[in-house]
């Protein structure tokens, strides 16, 4: 239990109705979106709505030694918000305005706790879009996955979370506030410190606001579909469209299992013997330009032995979507556990990661379909186990821990677009080395040497270590 | 009779076990568009369900019950969830544990006691439409009633205070204005009407434009007196019993009529014919068949016009601009959204328009306005201020309980735009042909 004179102390910060503290919602915070994670009641959960408060509770925490977990909407795959050591859970929910919008500039200037979808809808009216567009768009915040830099769909032609974020507001483990960047396209000055914090998980800073870039929306776009009956042609339709030098918008993958599980799920007409399955969307502000590029990738599949398909109509395009907006309901409704991995490769080990994860279903007796971005590399393996089986769970870790070796001896890395908060910590050595591990630890030390920001994520807390 | 989840918590750990915890509930759910805390999301409610199953949390903890009716019971979660968890079933198995566990508050439990009695409760009905105009005065124009001082002041913290637009109470309800069965000339079908308390007692009009639409279409309408509510208001309370019995008894009363249809105006009380009593009757050896029979003979009127017969076009002009309401249970439980705008667009003069986020809920939720007027006051205000964005005059729905809930916030922060069931469009124009 928290000490009543701190509990009052936060209440004096951000006010009474922005802290809780009973065991129920100490309960709603003891999670995240994280499947097969443990889970931790917070002491409190405190709901700052201004860069100020959120200083004054890192005051209060450092005074006290409270970690604090800064959390968005709670929707990150690495278990990157439950609070390990308990403390405080700083949700952003409260902090959501946006700030500005200002099309001359081509940007937007948020809270953390701002919905992407909502910035979206926001600037949709003066014909702009931000083109990060992590699965959870609907949801997610834009200062947890600034923490989290996540990538989406759009990946391969527009980029991640850190090429839209142009200047930042940051408040750090000692209480200090931070700005850097700003509206201006260059800026040169001092060190590049948003890269530092963004994709940080919360580990360095708490962002209480940013300055977000936009872009003209794309005006014309087109969907084509391809239906492989080997992995190895689906592979060299991929390799084959980049090098028609056609950068779709997406270039999405699904094995197998998959395909036969959102057929038996949806009845969308799969073919359920299909190897691979392959979604392809160009886009563009010309029309010209877009039928040229669409052009080329049929041609493309239609060199690579596939039954393939163009949607002419809106609701043909949402027809070919259907496969892959069903692909991880379809997958998590085979039983009541489903872990989603975010292993990447380089484009042109595609076909081989596919491959193996077939092989490692095989080998350890598990379910596994694996469906992801092709066109960046970024693989979401996909597995599906009952909690409640000792026997077949053990068999699922050591089934993750060969996923993540493969990706790596392919010259890949072990997350994407996820990150590694506490589900991927012990990999970290494998792909980053002693060397890695201690510039972690040099950079977290010199900004939070007390490890007051969400401790046990990313980098080992050093009682682990001792 | 054996037990179901509105007896057993444990009965619905396979629902909780399908939540990933994803969080796209968070995106729709509109409790929490308001609340914007974790405990508001239907996420969170099945985390703490499976707690109490644990034995991590004490169903005892007020915490919980506050939590566990902090939900309009709206089914939004239910349809951006990408497993398909049953979260109306986590919701009330969660609620009738409460209430095994501690009763029902003594207010609920006088309200649910006259519920039991159809005969007192429509008695109390009757008594409160007399006496109506001494709490209340009347607003003839749109048919509705608001608090007078010094009842306005003592209510006013509930949302009951001077500006609360309610619709008038009925003295003489629905079902005493006509016989128990309405004839047209020609019968080419039979049809039994589902009234609910709502069409009955408070938009009897509605009611009535709902039968004429019927028999100007050549159906035979049965409407048995001996109906009684649909049993959602207290099922959503956790009062299984009352439930239960309201349940055999429209289940017996709709038998007896020896149709093949089942009719309703209300997307709740269609929602009880379709699923719940199933589900309420799924261990009952006499009563499960009979649930099951009429769950697939019930239709919204919409469904029935437009795909069960083919509706007469109708001739009279209605020069009206209207926009269309979805109601939660109507879209959400019962998949009715196509249909009601096919017959709104139907009408000749009728401008319609499409209001932004259409299936947003009102706020209403039944008694959720009373219970947790600040939230729905909250969700009230925008659905009304979507509906003004629409220029239209009118807002046409398919539930009485959303009506209420137009009357009032439109009244507040609209421009009084007119509140109607869709059918009664319909009826308007079949009227002016005349």
């Amino acid at each position: 239990m928290l000490d009543k004179a701190v509990v009052q102390q936060l209440q004096g910060a951000v006010g009474d109705r922005n802290v809780l503290t009973g065991k129920m919602d100490m309960l709603a915070y003891s999670y995240d979106a994280t499947a097969d994670m443990p889970r931790q009641l917070p002491d409190v959960v405190v709901l700052p709505t201004s860069s100020d408060m959120v200083q004054q509770v890192v005051r209060i925490a450092k005074a006290n030694g409270l970690a604090i977990y800064p959390r968005g909407a709670g929707s990150n795959l690495s278990g990157g918000t439950i609070p390990l050591r308990k403390g405080i859970v700083l949700s952003f929910q409260r902090m959501n305005k946006i700030l500005e919008i200002d099309p001359a500039n081509l940007t937007a200037t948020v809270q953390p706790g701002v919905v992407i979808g909502e910035l979206n809808a926001a600037v949709a009216g003066h014909g702009l879009i931000y083109p990060p567009d992590p699965g959870t768009v609907a949801t997610a915040t834009l200062g947890g996955s600034c923490a989290e830099n996540s990538g989406g769909l759009r990946g391969l032609k527009y980029g991640v979370t850190k090429n839209y974020i142009m200047g930042m507001e940051v408040v750090l483990p000692s209480g200090a506030k931070v700005r850097f960047g700003g509206k201006t396209v260059k800026n040169v000055t001092a060190y590049d410190f948003s890269t530092l914090f963004i994709g940080s998980e919360g580990t360095l800073g708490i962002t209480t606001e940013l300055t977000c870039k936009l872009i003209p929306a794309p005006k014309y776009r087109r969907a084509m579909m391809g239906v492989f009956q080997t992995l190895e042609d689906a592979g060299n339709a991929v390799a084959g469209i980049i090098a028609a030098q056609v950068i779709p918008a997406t270039l999405e993958i699904m094995d197998n299992m998959t395909i036969r599980t959102v057929e038996a799920f949806a009845n969308i007409g799969l073919p359920v013997e299909a190897k691979a399955l392959l979604l392809c969307e160009v886009d563009g502000m010309s029309e010209e330009l877009v039928n040229t590029e669409a052009e080329a990738v049929i041609a493309v599949l239609g060199r690579n032995n596939c039954d393939y398909k163009a949607a002419n109509t809106d609701a043909e395009r949402d027809q070919l979507w259907a496969a892959r907006r069903n692909a991880l309901p379809a997958l998590a409704s085979l039983n009541n556990t489903c872990i989603v991995e975010d292993a990447t490769v380089p484009r042109s080990r595609i076909t081989e990661m596919l491959v193996a994860c077939e092989a490692i279903a095989a080998k350890y007796g598990v379910t596994i379909g694996t469906f992801g971005h092709a066109g960046d590399g970024n693989l979401h393996p996909t597995i599906l186990f009952d909690k409640y089986d000792q026997a077949m769970t053990a068999q699922v870790h050591l089934a993750v821990d060969e996923i993540f070796a493969t990706a790596l001896q392919l010259g890949g890395t072990l997350s994407g677009e996820h990150g590694i908060g506490m589900a991927k910590m012990k990999y970290l050595s494998d792909e980053l080395g002693q060397s890695g591990l201690d510039l972690m630890r040099t950079i977290k030390e010199a900004l939070d040497p007390d490890y007051l920001l969400n401790p046990g994520k990313m980098v080992p807390l050093p009682e682990v270590l001792a | 009779m054996t037990g179901t989840y509105h007896d057993d918590l444990e009965i619905v750990r396979t629902e909780i076990d399908k939540c990933m915890k994803c969080g796209n509930c968070m995106a729709v759910c509109p409790v929490y568009s308001v609340d914007k805390d974790e405990a508001a999301v239907t996420r969170s409610k099945i985390a703490v369900a499976d707690a109490v199953l644990d034995g991590r949390l004490e169903l005892d903890d007020p915490d919980v019950y506050d939590m566990a009716f902090n939900c309009l019971v709206c089914k939004s979660c239910m349809s951006n969830c990408p497993t398909k968890v049953g979260f109306d079933r986590i919701a009330i198995a969660l609620r009738a544990a409460l209430v095994r566990k501690n009763g029902l508050p003594w207010l609920k439990r006088m309200i649910f006691a006259t519920l039991r009695n159809p005969r007192l409760f429509d008695k109390g009905m009757k008594a409160g439409a007399a006496l109506q105009g001494i709490a209340f005065k009347g607003d003839k124009r749109i048919k509705a009633i608001s608090p007078r001082s010094p009842f306005a002041l003592v209510g006013g913290s509930l949302g009951f205070d001077a500006g609360r637009k309610m619709p008038e109470l009925t003295v003489t309800p629905l079902r005493d204005r006509v016989p128990e069965v309405v004839r047209p000339e020609d019968v080419k079908v039979k049809v039994a009407f589902f009234t609910g308390d709502s069409l009955n007692y408070f938009y009897p009009d509605a009611g009535m434009d709902l039968i004429e639409v019927l028999t100007e279409n050549g159906v035979e309408v049965h409407i048995p007196k001996g109906q009684s509510c649909c049993g959602i208001p207290v099922l959503v309370h956790g009062d299984i019993d009352t439930a239960r019995n309201l349940a055999r008894n429209n289940l017996d009363q709709f038998e007896a009529t020896g149709c093949d249809y089942l009719i309703t105006g209300c997307g709740s009380c269609g929602g009880a014919w379709q699923h719940d009593y199933v589900d309420l009757m799924a261990g009952d050896p006499v009563y499960r068949a009979k649930a099951e029979r009429w769950a697939k003979r019930t239709y919204d009127i919409s469904t029935f016009l437009t795909q069960v017969i083919r509706f007469r076009q109708p001739r009279g002009v209605v020069d009206k601009v209207v926009t269309y309401h979805d109601s939660c249970h109507l879209k959400k439980t019962m998949k009715v959204a196509a249909e009601p705008r096919e017959i709104l667009r139907s009408i000749p003069g009728l401008t319609f328009r499409e209001m932004s986020a259409p299936d947003t809920c009102c706020g209403s939720g039944g008694s959720f306005v009373l219970t947790h007027y600040g939230t729905s006051s909250a969700l009230g205000r925008n659905k009304a201020l979507d509906i003004v964005k629409t220029g239209a005059g009118t807002v046409a729905t398919g539930c009485p309980a959303c009506m209420m809930q137009l009357l009032d916030n439109l009244s507040r922060f609209g421009d009084r735009q007119g509140v109607t069931h869709y059918i009664s469009l319909l009826a308007e124009s079949y009227r002016k042909e005349r």
